[in-house]
């Protein structure tokens, strides 16, 4: 009886249910042989789509209870110091979800935590894309579509933290809308359009949650399946080795163990943004205070990812000028030219490259960074004027850590700012032209031997 | 391994710690036991998964020889590629300028058009930006209060002290360019810019808070060397020379609110301050 009441019951056969369908029984084989490289840092833009999974799961949470208004508001909550102040619901909701919601706290915490290994692992992906000239024909469409990705992390980084509406996010604002005022003829109209009026206005926390719960999001989910799409048209690169030719591609294959692999790596990425935010604290809004744009939290540090323009803003001279009767105010260069020549650098590098080195062939068996000394010295130059600024954005914790004036760091940062990346430049160029001309395998092994012939260019026999 | 169809211990071990500490994020949420245990459990939870499955998936690899995939991705063959020019061209499209002309001046038009709704982000339609960031409400005969709203009169405030002072009656929120720094000087010290000699009440000056560079509060007071410092670039001004710039990256002095006392000895604005507020922009 009961084995006749059973057969009536549908069998569940999923997959050939679905071939039936859709006849991709022969797509998914080869996505399952589908090959991937076996070298640690290809795992670096993983990491970022992982996190990119783990901000929007978080995120989602979080929008439950975050109430995006600056209607001002009774916090009426567990944390003692605020309780009956009025503040903005913005800010209260905050509160609320850090002192209120049980779980709230930790999942905020590691949304900021998984947003700092988000544009962390993007940076490091692009050092490699670059290092290995893996930007070459036939990737540089991915390529552009990668820098942009980084600069819409920033940016809704950026949106993300100035939502709480406490004193420290609202400073950032603040100095947001010095720059945008300060972009030549559109500049005060753009301001004044992005905030409702003149700073604060009323708006920008309802437009920039727009922003950072959808459309920021919606782009980047876009473009990440885009960067995927070419990636598995064009295959992945790989490193020379035995066997690896420009027409092939040696690894593991995608099913089961780069899957089981991958999979870890997701469930690692949970694992270190879930434990930071349990352990770390970070952005603790409560201890800021509400924004109040007549006052100021000292000192005052932005998260890293902006903070190479703060670093800029105070290293740049106080000077200004007039051209056709059009005042070019001065945070118009830091704020605005820098990170324009930063980002438009970047898109064009692969064009840039190409015409440095006259290579316009088609690459997929890329080269250990050694191989460019020249990339190898632009990277080291360009990371070490980013260490420079980020330095300059910290100035207050030198000050108290060292008892230096800010004036004399600042005098001292100002020099360094162009000597060091100068340096860090010829050193790299130095270090990968020895390893180039010699056989040893890592720059720790490199010794006065190879470092002379480096200097001198000079293969030995 | 030795053999594939039995269970690796070690990977089995890792599962089991991994639902041991989900477990204990749901014991914790249930207990309210805090942040830390919160996610401690839970971060335990996903590493022993992420443990579990690198073991898993090493252990399959080493069964696994490097595999090997042709690429074959490069430009079509020739005469597919030719095959899709012509399917493109089949139907010939006109090629008359007009024509293509008229169609781009459509799409154009439809584009400009769409750019207009975006001037209703800024409601006020009588706003000029370049009007507004010229003046503040700040007139003559405006008092000034504190935070709480009590007027002020010049000896409130102590020889080295500084207060933030707002115009009487309207919200310090909503017109964030009156915000005025207060402070008490030693009137033998001051050497203000000609013609402002009589903007100081007793030693009392008053300048924009608003910081010249990038529009910071400029909140930090040195009495000792009468200086205004801002804490987002540290730029510094000097107090007793018209708010000067003296260091870091502002090019403009902060602008000065003239003072004068009304009839009960409070303060107040005899003006609008020497200059605009806050950042520079490019129709400044």
């Amino acid at each position: 009886m009961a084995g006749i009441l059973l057969s009536l019951l549908p069998r569940p056969r999923p997959m050939r249910k679905l071939d039936e369908r859709l006849g991709v029984a022969g797509t998914g084989r080869s996505v399952l042989a589908k090959i991937f490289p076996d070298h640690w840092s290809f795992m670096m833009g993983e990491i970022a789509l992982y996190s990119f999974v783990f901000l929007v799961a978080s995120g989602i949470y979080l929008a439950l209870f975050f109430e995006p208004s600056s209607a001002m508001t009774v916090y009426d909550g567990h944390y003692r110091p605020m309780q009956g102040q009025e503040v903005s619901a913005a800010y209260a909701s905050s509160i609320r979800l850090s002192w209120d919601v049980r779980g709230g706290l930790l999942l905020r915490q590691a949304h900021h935590w998984a947003a700092h290994l988000f544009i962390g692992s993007i940076v490091l992906h692009l050092c490699r894309i670059f290092l290995t000239g893996s930007f070459r024909r036939p990737r540089e469409l991915n390529w552009t579509i990668g820098v942009t990705m980084l600069i819409l992390a920033i940016f809704n980084a950026f949106a993300g933290y100035s939502l709480p509406d406490d004193l420290l996010s609202g400073t950032g604002l603040r100095i947001f809308s010095a720059i945008t005022q300060s972009i030549p003829v559109v500049g005060s109209w753009l301001s004044f359009l992005i905030f409702d009026g003149e700073f604060p206005g009323r708006e920008i926390i309802q437009r920039l949650y727009l922003l950072h719960v959808l459309v920021v999001p919606a782009v980047l989910a876009i473009l990440i399946s885009a960067h995927l799409a070419i990636l598995i048209r064009q295959k992945h690169t790989h490193f020379p080795g035995p066997g690896r030719r420009d027409s092939n591609v040696v690894g593991s294959r995608m099913w089961p163990s780069y899957a089981l692999r991958s999979l870890s790596l997701l469930a690692a990425v949970c694992a270190a943004v879930l434990l930071a935010g349990g352990l770390l604290q970070i952005n603790p809004v409560w201890a800021w205070g509400d924004f109040d744009p007549a006052t100021i939290t000292a000192p005052s540090v932005a998260d890293w990812y902006i903070l190479w323009i703060e670093g800029a803003l105070r290293l740049f001279p106080p000077v200004e000028f007039r051209v056709f009767g059009l005042e070019v105010p001065n945070q118009f260069w830091p704020g605005v030219v820098l990170p324009a020549l930063v980002f438009g650098t970047l898109y064009l590098w692969p064009w840039l490259d190409r015409r440095w080195t006259g290579d316009r062939a088609p690459h997929h068996l890329t080269g250990s960074p050694r191989e460019s000394p020249l990339r190898v010295a632009l990277a080291s130059a360009m990371l070490t004027f980013m260490a420079v600024l980020l330095v300059a954005g910290s100035e207050e914790l030198i000050v108290q850590w060292t008892g230096w004036t800010v004036a004399a760091i600042r005098d001292v940062l100002r020099v360094l700012v162009f000597v060091l990346p100068i340096a860090a430049g010829l050193v790299g160029w130095w270090v990968a032209e020895s390893l180039r001309l010699s056989d040893v395998g890592h720059a720790v092994e490199l010794g006065r031997h190879e470092l002379v012939a480096g200097l001198r260019r000079r293969r030995e026999a | 391994m030795s053999r594939p169809d039995r269970a690796p211990r070690s990977v089995v071990l890792a599962f089991l710690l991994s639902a041991l500490g989900a477990a204990g994020f749901a014991a914790s949420y249930v207990l309210d036991l805090g942040n830390e245990a919160l996610g401690g459990c839970l971060g335990a939870a996903f590493a022993f998964l992420a443990l579990g499955l690198a073991r898993w998936s090493s252990l399959i690899e080493g069964h696994e020889p490097d595999y090997v995939e042709e690429r074959a991705v490069g430009p079509t063959p020739k005469p597919q590629y030719d095959a899709f020019r012509r399917a493109l061209t089949e139907q010939p499209v006109p090629r008359s300028g007009v024509l293509w002309g008229a169609l781009g001046t459509a799409v154009a038009a439809i584009g400009g058009a769409a750019l207009f709704p975006l001037r209703s982000l800024l409601p006020s339609m009588g706003t000029d930006p370049d009007d507004v960031l010229m003046r503040t409400p700040w007139q003559a005969g405006t008092r000034l209060v504190t935070e709480e709203g009590e007027p002020i009169r010049p000896d409130d405030l102590e020889v080295g002290g500084a207060v933030t002072a707002f115009p009487e009656g309207l919200d310090p929120r909503e017109h964030v360019d009156t915000t005025t720094m207060l402070i008490r000087v030693d009137p033998a010290v001051l050497r203000l810019p000609a013609g402002r000699q009589d903007w100081v009440v007793a030693g009392v000056v008053a300048y924009s808070k608003l910081c010249t560079h990038a529009g910071c509060p400029v909140g930090l007071y040195t009495d000792s060397s009468r200086e205004l410092m801002c804490p987002c670039h540290h730029s510094v001004f000097d107090v007793t020379d018209g708010a000067r710039p003296v260091e870091g990256p502002a090019p403009h002095p902060l602008p000065q609110l003239p003072l004068g006392s009304d009839e009960s000895g409070y303060l107040v604005a005899r003006g609008d301050f020497s200059g605009p507020v806050g950042p520079g922009w490019g129709n400044h």
